[in-house]
């Protein structure tokens, strides 16, 4: 029998980075904490030992300098792979990302690449408040030129990462910190997986359905995906087979395999921790609304996170996050109002 | 650092150069925006800011950068990407909006990228900082000794990521130049009323690197300096802070009018015209007129070739829209 490598996503994402690193000379590591440290979510780890200081870089805490260097970098044909710690602090940099980055194949007609990785931290659900806690997938999936991934489990993540450096335009690489492995956070044991020693890349622009099901469809993401399938164990119990979409990629959005999906159960419910209006809850449901041709038994429906700033409390936090719960008691409804069940 | 006969010679033809691109952009720019001035219509679209008698800022600079070396630029590049040798023919048609140009018509004149001469430049104030620093720090990690020159207005001194560069290009001991064009206006806002010091050189001190102000919008001076800054970056020493004082001719933005400057400034400018102003010190270190004529001569040649050549070319088509948004 196989041996298996139980990894958690930080430990796979290190790994990935490393690999990258060994055989491509491009390819660089930039952020605050991510050298000695190791990245605050452990992402890093071990890079500074085996690449030294030229190519693991600690930066200041200058999120604008060195997001809009890394630009520079890659447009000089290197391969920055930098940090921005929490997703929430793009407020700072955001120019670099959506004017720079994105559009510097797009100004250049082609001519000008930027491979460059932001690898940056999503969620919360552990009490660090609104400044912290955000997900912040639409805000980044609104803008074109950029490539925004996340991945659910370790296995996933060390595959996205390698084709996430591989790939000739900027990726955001979102990792959730309700995923990530570290043991003063928590982790969703799911998510800690066997990887493979060896190198391999998981496509960018393909959806994953991680669990088969006739009766309804679950779309999420990151953390998310957890829910649904913890939703959807439940409600196996009560008859009611539930399909669970990984999303993995909100740009590209793998509108196809959604609609393929929905096409065979009928029902859909998107289920994402980020703000509700404006989201991908609500970009999922469009696309499946913008079909004529498929026939739906009930309303489209989103759980997502209100229209409110994350609260610190863990009595509100815990009440407005998405749970498989919210999802169980949607689903149930859903059906039963459309009397399949 | 004197600038040989040659490199005066070449300063003055890539000012010329510059001042009548911008005449001929003057020229079309109004086509189509008269008797009412409506800036969608007309072969050039959209915002335009023209360089005028900031050229000793660009052709003091890069008469001392190779291909190989990069330059980032602002809102106001044309005299800057002249000066860094940007292919003049796709320059002048991605202005008007063709298919081949630099970028086949996407980016248009404040997104300027020609990858054959490491020359970019952004519509957003002090943002082409970080990416001169990247530039510069993928030249040193693979042991070239390439350099990178970001130039920047004096508004954009006051920018943070002014000072987050000018930091992180000295914590990593980045070959880089940053050279502010200080021209005295942030769009209508004069700066003294935006900037909290006299001298912007200043500020070098507090990030550890060399500040020098360079008085009197003079080629040679700005060559003086710059040359130094450049060598020091190519030598492994450093990044350094060079202000540059110049003066702007035209408005922010044509169709500007300018009421805020005072009564008898523009004549005072005019009167201050750097590229007169070096033809006539030319002349006095006995360059013969002759001379002087045929290297303008040329150069208008060339950059009316250029007009003509973006004129003739064709639009993009729609579905061009579409195409390198990704690589």
């Amino acid at each position: 029998m196989e041996k298996k490598r139980k990894l958690t996503i930080a430990k796979a994402m290190s790994e990935a980075i490393a690999l990258e690193m060994r055989t491509s000379p491009e390819v660089l590591v930039m952020g605050e904490d991510i050298a000695k440290l190791g990245g605050v979510f452990g992402n890093t780890q071990g890079l500074l030992d085996e690449f030294g200081p030229d190519r693991v870089r600690d930066t200041p805490i200058s999120e604008t300098a060195f997001i809009g260097t890394a630009v520079g970098m890659a447009a000089a044909g290197m391969k920055p792979v930098v940090e921005l710690m929490f997703v929430d602090f793009f407020g700072v940099c955001m120019d670099a990302i959506y004017n720079l980055a994105a559009k510097q194949s797009y100004f250049s007609g082609g001519n000008v690449t930027c491979p460059m990785v932001l690898m940056t931290s999503v969620g919360g659900g552990y009490g660090d408040a609104g400044q912290h806690s955000q997900a912040l997938f639409a805000t980044f999936g609104h803008l074109p030129g950029l490539k925004v991934v996340i991945p659910s489990n370790a296995y996933d993540a060390k595959g996205m990462m390698a084709a996430a450096i591989s790939d000739p335009n900027p990726v955001v690489f979102m990792f959730h910190k309700a995923l990530q492995g570290m043991g003063w956070l928590g982790t969703v044991p799911r998510s800690i997986t066997h990887v493979p020693e060896e190198r391999y890349t998981i496509a960018l622009d393909h959806a994953h359905i991680v669990r088969e099901g006739r009766d309804i469809t679950l779309v999420g993401l990151g953390h998310t995906v957890h829910l649904a399938l913890d939703a959807a164990a439940e409600l196996e119990g009560e008859g009611i087979e539930a399909e669970v979409i990984d999303l993995r990629s909100i740009a590209p959005l793998d509108r196809e395999t959604i609609i393929r999906s929905v096409a065979k159960t009928g029902a859909l419910i998107s289920v994402d921790d980020d703000y509700h209006s404006y989201g991908v809850g609500a970009e999922i449901l469009a696309n499946v609304a913008e079909q004529d041709d498929l026939h739906l038994k009930a309303p489209l429906k989103r759980i997502s996170y209100p229209d409110i700033p994350v609260p610190f409390a863990p009595e509100m936090e815990h009440a407005v996050l998405p749970n498989a719960g919210k999802i169980v008691t949607a689903a149930r409804k859903l059906l039963k109002e459309s009397a399949h069940v | 650092m004197k600038p040989l006969q040659e490199q005066k010679l070449w300063m003055y033809e890539k000012m010329v150069e510059s001042r009548h691109f911008e005449d001929l952009i003057k020229r079309a720019y109004f086509e189509g925006k008269q008797p009412v001035f409506n800036m969608a219509k007309g072969p050039l679209p959209g915002e335009m800011h023209l360089s005028d008698g900031q050229e000793p800022c660009a052709v003091g600079v890069c008469a001392h950068l190779a291909p190989q070396d990069s330059v980032t630029a602002t809102h106001r590049p044309h005299h800057t990407a002249i000066a860094k040798g940007v292919n003049l023919n796709a320059m002048a048609s991605e202005i008007f909006g063709r298919a081949n140009g630099l970028s086949g018509g996407r980016g248009g004149h404040m997104h300027l990228f020609d990858k054959a001469v490491n020359f970019c430049c952004s519509g957003i104030i002090a943002q082409g900082m970080g990416p001169a620093v990247g530039a510069a720090m993928a030249s040193k990690l693979r042991g070239q000794q390439h350099v990178a020159v970001a130039f920047i207005g004096e508004g954009a001194a006051n920018q943070g990521a002014f000072h987050e560069t000018l930091n992180l290009a000295a914590v990593w001991n980045a070959p880089v130049v940053f050279v502010i064009e200080d021209n005295a206006y942030g769009i209508s806002v004069a700066k003294r009323a935006a900037t909290a010091i006299e001298r912007n050189a200043d500020r070098a001190v507090a990030y550890g690197m060399p500040g020098v102000f360079v008085p009197g919008n003079d080629p040679d001076l700005v060559f003086d300096v710059a040359g130094e800054a450049v060598a020091r970056a190519r030598a492994g020493e450093g990044p350094s802070l060079i202000e540059i004082e110049t003066i702007r001719l035209e408005g922010h933005f044509m169709g500007d009018a300018e009421g805020y400057r005072p009564e008898g400034e523009k004549d005072a400018l005019h009167a201050r015209d750097p590229i007169k102003l070096y033809r006539a010190r030319l002349e006095n270190q006995d360059i013969p007129p002759a001379d002087l004529d045929k290297i303008e001569q040329v150069a208008k040649q060339r950059v009316s070739a250029a007009f003509e050549h973006a004129r003739q070319s064709p639009a993009p088509v729609s579905e061009d829209a579409f195409t390198t948004v990704f690589a």
